[in-house]
């Protein structure tokens, strides 16, 4: 796999050196699906580095290892080989593709945040109190945590009526807001964004966008996949290109 | 040598009826019952004759501590008139050649089915009571092997569950006789069916009282000076029968725990359990010699 | 020509987690005549977490969540809860005795099967009352109040409550099991296919209770299931069992999304 970093223009401007968020080198994915007897290629040998408050853009063709490599980042893929070295913000280091299993689910508590276009919502938990829910865990107070959830609900577009509701009754539209705004609410360390944009209304996107940059001006550096890149273009510094990967052996096996 | 001189002269029966071995077993049980409060301990029932059923148990032990100096009392259900009693006091003075008395203050040795004498006993008299059912987990624990281990763990959350679940149902704890009683805050027994008004007399008595199931081939015992408190929740008091300000139509003495009779037409009439206490009150008004001793209950409320 | 297979990273030891693991068991092994029912199994759990194990019938998991309830002992093996009374002890070497109190206080348990938790005959307040009782509760009142509020917590229907488990459907027969398993705020939760047998709809309630309890009061909890739809609901981090063996151990997504094992790879497959 070929890997194409190019510096954008806009960030080329702004030479202050920031900090170290993340370090990958050699990372590579491959899937062994022991019932078909066949190894699917996910991404190979990415390397890259990224800092505070840095916006770096997953790009290639479909079947590239985008999402894959996202996902391996948030360790629901594990990977084969290399390193993913998280500088934390206490300063240690923690290497993300071999870290044990309670320090991953350490992390996605505060350090590491994941956005997908997929709610997991649950039943009989109001709107308000699910996107406050990362705030409280951290532990800000009740009342105060759900004044930001309402606020933010508010930005995205959600109407005020819906807030007490239980989304598991919503449409895809306000779903999606709600789950934006609970991992939104809460500026972690490192934010990965598994397009993010899908099925949003104009409203929604100008607000993720907003909201996207506030937290890059807080330092969050990001990862993200978008469909429509254009959606996110002022605040992309770097773009990460994947290409498509051959599938070795019996290539008719594709993702 | 001849044979005669090896064995011993023929008799119908051994002294107290049971054989020494047998006596011997009881008395081995009993000092186990003793060291271990309320604990029920097997032992091997032997036939007695009176069928299972009237005292067997209370029988075989009475049969063991009887001597020549014992002078023994019989109860059933306060009274000492009864067919059953009588034929017991009887048997007791052909078999063990001892006294027999009416009258709590001269026993030393009283055999009980289901009531304590009124009259405090004292620390050189003790007594037998009848059991039928020693296990008071037998209603909510039908497996006897389950309900040693519960015993053994001192587990009785069944038994405050009953408890807990007449209060919500009826609002008042049903337990009449035999009320389930933790002994020296270890073991609960079944206190034979004596009413509630007895149960407190177990309590840091001054004599041994020895229960005693035949049917079921347990003993078990309530030591001198022993804590016995019956199961209640520390917010609903233990309530005794309601029984102090009713007088006996016999004696016309009133305090002490009554025998209801229904009359024809509706209405009952009160005696005195205890027979032969009231016994005493009416022999004492026609001028005759009486001893009392002191009563667990004076004008109805328990005095310590 | 058989594919081979590319090896994952091993995982490194933990280096984030400040809290000792509550839950600590290794090498965990029991036979049953000729059959090895857990072959040296290690569990670690940590505080506030769910664990999910997963496994057909046969697999051990039942077994094993019988050993952390200390109802068997195993043959091998030690087991330690991080309980301040119990620090350090090897749970299996306590007396029967000891095991029951610990069990008590510290442990609580919903069954499959209402019948091996309950009392189907006695009121469903009353299920709840017994185990306050047994922990030394002589009050009626508090009994009464802190079996409602035990009751109310599992989302039981309140006016109910004296109604006994043989005449409520299954679902709130799981409620009362709940019920009395939290009455004494247990250090661990254990649930042994809670929601299996009971109508799906009914099953996401219990579930849906399940969860809010443990985002509300964050009890550590393992959960035993066939059904991989409960565990990826309910769990963080899955153990997959198979023949008395763990073989394999993961975050809850990466195990349904990237299952590593070929067993695992089949399991998740036959469900999707």
């Amino acid at each position: 796999m070929t890997l194409d970093t190019t510096l954008d223009r806009a960030a080329a401007g702004s030479a202050k050196p920031a900090a170290r968020v993340l370090a990958v080198d050699g990372l590579t994915k491959t899937f062994m699906m022991y019932h078909l007897d066949r190894r699917l290629p996910g991404f190979d040998d990415v390397s890259f580095t990224l800092a505070e408050g840095e916006f770096l853009l997953l790009s290639g063709e479909n079947g590239a290892g985008k999402s894959t490599l996202l996902r391996t980042l948030f360790r629901t893929y594990v990977p084969n080989r290399g390193t993913a070295l998280f500088h934390m913000s206490d300063g240690g280091t923690i290497d993300l593709a071999r870290a044990a299993d309670i320090d991953i689910v350490q992390l996605r508590k505060g350090e590491i945040g994941f956005v997908t276009q997929f709610l997991n919502a649950r039943p009989r938990v109001s709107a308000e109190d699910l996107v406050a829910e990362p705030l409280v865990l951290a532990g800000r107070p009740f009342e105060a945590a759900r004044e930001e959830a309402r606020r933010l609900l508010g930005a995205f577009g959600l109407q005020p009526a819906l807030f007490p509701a239980y989304p598991s009754t919503f449409s895809g539209g306000e779903q999606q807001k709600v789950n934006l705004a609970r991992a939104l609410i809460r500026p972690p360390r490192l934010l990965l964004l598994d397009e993010p944009t899908a099925s949003l209304d104009r409203t929604a996107r100008a607000a993720l966008v907003d909201r996207l940059a506030r937290m890059k001006a807080a330092g969050v550096a990001m990862i993200g996949v978008f469909h429509h890149p254009e959606d996110v273009a002022a605040l992309v510094d770097r773009d990460v290109h994947l290409t498509r990967q051959k599938i070795r052996e019996n290539a008719d096996v594709a993702e | 040598m001849s044979l005669s001189a090896l064995t011993a002269p023929w008799r119908a029966f051994n002294y107290g009826f049971l054989d020494e071995s047998a006596k011997r077993e009881i008395r081995r049980k009993t000092l186990k019952a003793i060291a271990v409060p309320g604990s029920q301990v097997p032992y091997a029932s032997r036939e007695v004759p009176m069928a299972r059923g009237w005292g067997t148990g209370g029988l075989q032990v009475t049969l063991t501590l009887l001597k020549p100096s014992s002078v023994v009392k019989v109860i059933d259900q306060g009274a000492d008139d009864s067919v059953n009693a009588a034929s017991i006091r009887k048997f007791l003075r052909r078999v063990g050649a001892a006294d027999e008395t009416l009258d709590t203050t001269a026993a030393t040795l009283i055999q009980s089915r289901h009531r304590i004498p009124e009259e405090r006993l004292r620390d050189d008299q003790i007594l037998v009571l009848q059991v039928p059912d020693p296990e008071p987990l037998r209603a909510v624990e039908p497996d006897i092997s389950e309900a040693r281990h519960m015993h053994a763990d001192a587990d009785y959350g069944l038994l405050w569950l009953k408890l807990y679940e007449q209060i919500v149902r009826s609002g008042r704890i049903m337990e009449g006789a035999s009320y389930p009683s933790l002994v020296n805050a270890r073991h609960v027994i079944s206190p034979s069916p004596i009413p509630r008004w007895d149960v407190p007399k177990l309590h840091q008595a001054d004599n041994l009282t020895i229960l005693s199931a035949g049917r079921e081939k347990r003993i078990y015992a309530v030591p001198p000076h022993t804590d016995v408190a019956p199961l209640v929740f520390d917010d609903i008091a233990f309530r005794v029968e309601d029984h102090a300000q009713i007088t006996c139509q016999r004696s016309g003495v009133k305090g002490y725990f009554l025998n209801e009779l229904p009359q024809a037409g509706g209405p009952s009439i009160h005696e005195m359990s205890d027979s032969h206490f009231a016994t005493k009150h009416i022999q004492k008004r026609e001028g005759e010699a009486v001893t009392f001793a002191d009563t667990y209950y004076v004008n109805g409320s328990l005095s310590r | 020509m058989t594919a081979r297979p590319m090896t994952v990273l091993p995982r490194l030891a933990p280096q984030l987690a400040t809290a000792a693991p509550l839950l600590s068991m290794r090498g965990v092994a029991k036979r049953y005549g000729d059959v090895a029912a857990l072959k040296g199994v290690d569990v670690t759990v940590q505080p506030g977490e769910v664990l999910g194990i997963v496994g057909e019938s046969g697999s051990g998991k039942s077994t094993l969540l019988r050993a952390m309830n200390l109802e068997e002992v195993p043959d091998a093996g030690r087991y330690t809860l991080d309980i301040p009374a119990y620090r350090e002890k090897d749970l299996f070497a306590l007396d029967r005795y000891q095991r029951r109190m610990l069990r008590v206080r510290e442990i609580g348990i919903v069954y499959q099967n209402p019948h091996a938790g309950l009392r189907m005959r006695h009121s469903s307040s009353g299920n709840v009352a017994e185990r306050l009782v047994v922990s030394g509760e002589r009050r009626f009142g508090e009994l009464r109040r802190r079996a409602k509020d035990a009751l109310i917590a599992s989302d039981f229907p309140i006016a109910r409550m004296d109604r006994p488990p043989v005449e409520l459907s299954g679902g709130m027969q799981q409620r009362v099991q709940l019920a009395k398993a939290i009455a004494l705020e247990p250090t661990l939760l254990l649930l042994d296919e809670p929601t299996t047998g009971l109508d799906v709809s009914v099953q996401a309630l219990v579930l849906d209770t399940l969860k809010r309890l443990q985002r509300e009061r964050q009890i550590t909890m393992v959960l035993v299931s066939h059904d991989l739809g409960v565990i990826r609901t309910m769990a963080d981090r899955v153990m997959v069992m198979r023949h008395g063996a763990v073989v394999e151990e993961g975050l809850a997504d990466q195990v349904f999304q990237d299952p590593q094992h070929p067993y695992t790879q089949q399991l998740v497959h036959a469900k999707l």
